[in-house]
């Protein structure tokens, strides 16, 4: 064992008898409750993000899928059948079909046995026949196709149907596909067919253009082993598919959920920090003394210094530990509650949470214990002859700088989001300065005030002027701990209810497709007399994007701005045209569409050109059906995708696109249980399909509920931390009460006296704290709304006074709580035991 | 505030003001019960001055703290202005207190969240007075501090400190003042320039004093003495 160095072992020894004393019990507490806290909340929101993803790419048709250009290599294959995995694999490929002298060409896909892992097919047995739930896979020798393909090739089921050398039997029409929604615009005939067919029929070979799918579906562990180990070794031309490349709605979202939890993380961030800092201004009052003796004994300054750091970094160490086991207790419990409520699967804790617990204890110890550690190498010898010698203050600058500036970086860390971590830390300094400026107004108020009150009333008041500093800081530590958790009352309640009102229940669950333009005016007619209030139909044009202000690109030239990019810009673009936009559209930069334009012009979906860096005043070029279409960017624009309206990232001023072959599209409500009400519409145009985005609807609103029952259980933890941070800030001058109210006692104060001037200083504030804490809830969840989370907002102006009654009652209630003891105790107990 | 008619007895009728019989103070410790005070008796008489004196560790001030009803005995009674203490709750000893006695510490304990006027305005308050101010006023200027009305204690040195403390002590006119080594944390002059004032003031109100001192000095001032010796009276 090698010997531990000489102020470590001093530290060590300071620490035993700290503890022992009950010295350092506060500080210890505090910590353990930080590190806990934020180790738990971390490891609950790791948990229920990670599980949130993975459900989203069900819609895939299972929970990950791996994509490749060339046929999916044995090793991938090997981890796919790691145990706990389900696998498939589907090929892709275009081909022209015939049936009878109809022959168009056809999108093929070729099915593995049990695809999909989740989600299903529905069939029908003959146009027009009642839906059923497929029990597998295309047969060998027979096909499927989809509705609408086998309107447009003229088949009926059991008709023949040719693929390259091979003859099928159509077996059954398509009237759904487990991931139809991720590519609605395709319109070609979709023919399904068993993938053991597909070599008889030739039409794979050398160079053909095949998309290779390996799907994997089970344990979240297990899937989430295979994402790892297959990432780091993705071959040529191969991916992971992920659910938010393909719908903005579900990419929306999801990095929504992750913000709401990003955010209770925040606040359990701040709590920590509030209760450390404050435990840590008690702990430091209490070594003033001890500092002064060992001063007075020979120590130098640096001695005192390594000493009580030394002694703090043990705490740190201890706490740390300490708090982390605790927290995977915690978390496992709540994991398991939380699986079951929200009936997800919930894969293992991951180690990062815990080794952000330590290093929020570590970051929130060194910015706010340090400091005033160190304030004490100033202590004067001579307090141990005068105790009123010299209390340091001088370093509360320091202590306030490395404590905001420790609290800045560890909320920017763990918002996940720059924007977020801004608001709220923007927020919490905005919060700070309001409650030290209040509490200074009140500082004055009270001394201008107290020569009209009497006795108890004015003993309870004028500790709250007393020595500002220390009045600022209970204040400022009550007010931002009950900031932190009115903010996440409203997130809970008020911004998960607006998101989740934002997808109302009759949202459209369905696309209509290929509406020929001479289609337009008469379905426009059919679907006014069928109830649609204002049916909307929007042009539609298939492009590839061949260059930008003049300069040829391709797929490759965004590869350096990322897979999403250039994915994107290889994708066959949906243009569209407008002369102008829903309600769900609002510009964010340059212009609309103005009248009377001579040249084309686009308005630009603003995340999509942001992701390909594209900027007003660009030319951007297509290739539509072998014909150029050039336009300038004038506007960028925010899609509220949660519409569920078909929306466009690429939309061209009115007419311009005229003359290219265009089709239209719709979006319609189908009621719950009404499955059919589209097969008349399908009747009268059988050209049309319809599309079935309920899947991708139904993923929306089911992250949104998750999200609100994870936060709630976040929540609760979160607000256990927050009454802790209560106790914390009221105790933290509880001594200094104790000896008062013993004073108080010595000179004829009764109970009711001396219980009335405690319940007036901790009312007051509590109800100045509670105020602040309020308004400042409101207006920061207002920025939160509407800066973050793009959720309409409008402020609740009860809340300030229901956030200075529950102030008031909260920290009255604690205050009484933490000095009850000075009326049940005989006075001179009480002065033996604090004075020592 | 009312007043509790049982205790509030003609002057008269207390020729004794202070009765302490076979009072005993044993805390236990870990491993043992200590013995603070064994058995104490003696009685003072309105207006007497006394000094309890004895060595560090004796008892001293926790015979005070008895005397004075902020602590309960293990055994033994004290009756104090007529009424036995051990049939007062603790608020009755507060009201007691607030009514007959006034006390001074070593280490002053001002209430530093008010000033020196408030401090002293403090126990009459507390006892519902209405002319407070005036009279703390009064007796503020004649400990001399009629210019520091609106300090507070930490803007105060530690003699005046005990000034403001000797003020706030008398400023009820008490039948009782209890004073645990008024002097112990001051210099020799402050000291004994607080002492003439105890005793001037003493003097003018015609208060029963008792004091703990080490100093013989300030004991010898004072007609009797009692003296201790491991938790017992020995003189
Ligand atoms: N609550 C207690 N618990 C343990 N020991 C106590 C307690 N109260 C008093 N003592 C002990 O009783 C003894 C007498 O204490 P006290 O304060 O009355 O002495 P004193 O005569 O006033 O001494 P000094 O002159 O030093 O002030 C001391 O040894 C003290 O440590
Ligand atoms: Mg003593």
């Amino acid at each position: 064992m090698t010997p531990t160095p000489r102020p470590l072992r001093l530290a060590w020894r300071l620490l035993k008898r700290d503890l022992a004393s009950g010295e350092v019990r506060v500080l210890l507490a505090a910590l353990l409750l930080a590190v806990t806290a934020v180790t738990t909340v971390g490891f609950i929101t790791d948990r229920a993000e990670r599980a949130l993803g993975i459900e989203a790419n069900r819609l895939l048709g299972g929970d990950a899928v791996l994509r490749g250009d060339a046929p999916i290599g044995e090793a991938a294959r090997q981890r796919a059948a790691a145990p706990g995995l389900r696998a498939t694999e589907t090929w892709s490929f275009n081909s022209m079909a015939r049936v009878g002298a109809n022959l168009k060409l056809a999108d093929i896909r070729a099915l593995g046995e049990g695809f999909p892992l989740r989600g299903s097919f529905t069939l029908a047995d003959r146009e027009g026949g009642e839906g059923r739930i497929a029990d597998g896979v295309p047969a060998p020798g027979t096909v499927w196709i989809s509705r609408a393909g086998a309107q447009a090739l003229g088949a009926s089921v059991g008709d023949a149907v040719n693929l390259g050398t091979r003859e099928f039997r159509l077996a059954a029409l398509v009237l759904q596909e487990p991931d139809a929604a991720l590519d609605y615009f395709n319109t070609a005939p979709k023919v399904f067919l068993n993938l053991a067919d597909v070599a008889s029929t030739g039409l794979v070979q050398e160079g053909s253009r095949v998309g290779y799918r390996l799907v994997v579906a089970g344990e979240a562990a297990a899937v989430e082993g295979f994402v790892r180990a297959t990432r780091a070794d993705l071959g040529r031309g191969q991916r992971l598919e992920t659910i938010d490349d393909a719908r903005p709605e579900i990419r929306n979202a999801l990095s929504r959920a992750d913000r709401f939890l990003g955010l209770a993380a925040l606040v359990s961030v701040v709590l920590a920090a509030v209760a450390v800092a404050m435990a840590a201004r008690r702990h430091t009052r209490r070594h003033l003394d001890g500092c002064a003796v060992m001063r007075c004994l020979g120590a130098s300054q640096r001695t005192i210094a390594t000493v009580y750091i030394g002694e703090l970094a043990w705490l740190g160490l201890f706490a740390g530990l300490g708090g982390v086991a605790i927290a995977l207790a915690l978390q496992a419990l709540v994991a398991g509650v939380l699986g079951r409520v929200l009936g997800l699967d919930i894969p293992p804790p991951g180690l990062l949470p815990a080794l952000q617990g330590l290093g929020v204890g570590f970051t929130v110890l060194i910015a706010f214990a340090v400091p005033p550690v160190l304030a004490l190498r100033q202590v004067p010898a001579l307090r141990v002859l005068r105790r009123d010698a010299g209390a340091p203050e001088a370093s509360a600058w320091l202590a306030g700088a490395a404590g905001i500036g420790g609290l800045a970086a560890l909320v920017w860390w763990k918002a996940g989001s720059a924007q977020l971590g801004t608001v709220v830390l923007g927020g919490i300094l905005g919060t700070l300065a309001a409650l030290a400026l209040l509490a200074l107004g009140l500082v004055f108020g009270v001394r201008a005030l107290r020569s009209r009150l009497r006795g108890a009333w004015r003993y309870g008041l004028a500790n709250v002027s007393r020595r500002a500093g220390s009045s600022v800081a209970q204040i400022s530590a009550l007010g931002l701990g009950l900031m932190a958790i009115l903010l996440l009352t409203l997130v809970r309640t008020d911004l998960l209810a607006r998101w989740q009102a934002e997808l109302p229940a009759d949202a459209p669950n369905r696309f209509v497709i290929n509406v020929q333009p001479e289609q337009v005016a008469p379905v426009r007619d059919f679907l006014r007399e069928a109830g649609v209030r204002n049916p909307e139909l929007w042009p539609m044009v298939r492009g590839r994007l061949t260059a930008v202000n003049g300069e040829a690109v391709t797929g490759a030239s965004y590869a350096e701005r990322g897979g999403r990019a250039r994915r994107l810009a290889e994708r066959e673009f949906n243009l569209s045209q407008a002369a102008s936009f829903g309600s769900d559209n609002t510009l964010v930069e340059g212009r609309w569409f103005t009248e009377g334009a001579t040249t084309p012009e686009v308005s630009v979906e603003v995340d999509f050109a942001r992701e390909l860096g594209w900027k007003i005043g660009d030319r951007v070029r297509f290739d539509i059906a072998g014909r150029p279409w050039e336009a300038t960017i004038v506007g960028l624009r925010k899609v509220d995708w949660e519409s569920f309206r078909p929306n466009f990232f690429v939309v061209g001023s009115p007419g311009s696109l005229d003359g290219y072959p265009m089709s239209h599209i719709t979006s319609v409500h189908v009621p719950a249980g009404n499955a059919n009400a589209t097969n008349e519409l399908v009747m009268r145009f059988p050209n049309l399909s319809v599309i079935d985005i309920e899947a991708v609807l139904n993923q929306v609103r089911s992250t949104a509920d998750q999200v609100s029952k994870a936060v709630e259980y976040v929540f609760y933890f979160t607000l256990a931390a927050g009454l802790l941070v209560l106790i914390a800030a009221v105790t933290a001058t509880q001594d200094e009460r104790l000896l008062e109210g013993g004073v108080m006692r010595v000179l004829g104060a009764n109970r009711r006296q001396l219980r009335l001037a405690q319940l007036t200083e901790f009312a007051a504030i509590g109800l100045l704290a509670g105020l602040v804490a309020a308004i400042a809830a409101t207006l920061l969840s207002g920025a939160i709304a509407t800066q973050v989370f793009d959720l309409p907002w409008t402020p609740d102006w009860r809340l300030p006074a229901i956030g200075g009654a529950l102030g008031m009652l909260a920290v009255a209630v604690t205050g009484m709580l933490a000095t009850r003891r000075v009326v049940a105790t005989p006075p001179a107990q009480t002065l033996r035991a604090i004075a020592g | 505030m009312t007043i509790d008619p049982s205790i509030q007895l003609p002057p008269a009728a207390v020729a004794t003001v202070l009765e302490v019989s076979r009072l005993s103070k044993r805390v236990a410790l870990p491993d043992r019960v200590l013995t603070i005070l064994d058995a104490v008796s003696f009685s003072i008489a309105r207006g007497e001055t006394v000094a309890i004196v004895g060595a560090s560790g004796s008892g001293k001030s926790t015979l005070l703290s008895l005397m004075a009803g902020l602590d309960t005995p293990t055994e033994g009674e004290v009756r104090l202005a007529g009424q036995a203490l051990s049939t007062l709750d603790e608020d009755g000893r507060a009201r007691l207190r607030g009514e007959h006695v006034g006390f001074v510490f070593q280490s002053f304990q001002l209430l530093p969240s008010l000033t020196a006027l408030e401090n002293v305005m403090l126990p009459m308050e507390l006892a519902g007075a209405d002319d407070a101010e005036p009279r703390a006023r009064d007796i503020l200027g004649r400990v001399g501090l009629g210019e520091r009305l609106g300090h507070y204690p930490r803007q105060l040195s530690g003699g005046e400190q005990q000034r403001v403390a000797l003020a706030r002590a008398f400023v009820a006119r008490p039948g009782v003042l209890f004073a645990d080594e008024p002097t112990g944390n001051l210099d020799t002059t402050t000291g004994q320039a607080v002492v003439e004032l105890l005793y001037g003031l003493n003097r003018e109100i015609g208060t029963t004093l008792v004091l703990v001192t080490h100093d013989e000095r300030l004991a010898a001032r004072c007609a009797r003495r009692i003296r201790l010796a491991g938790g017992k009276m020995v003189e």
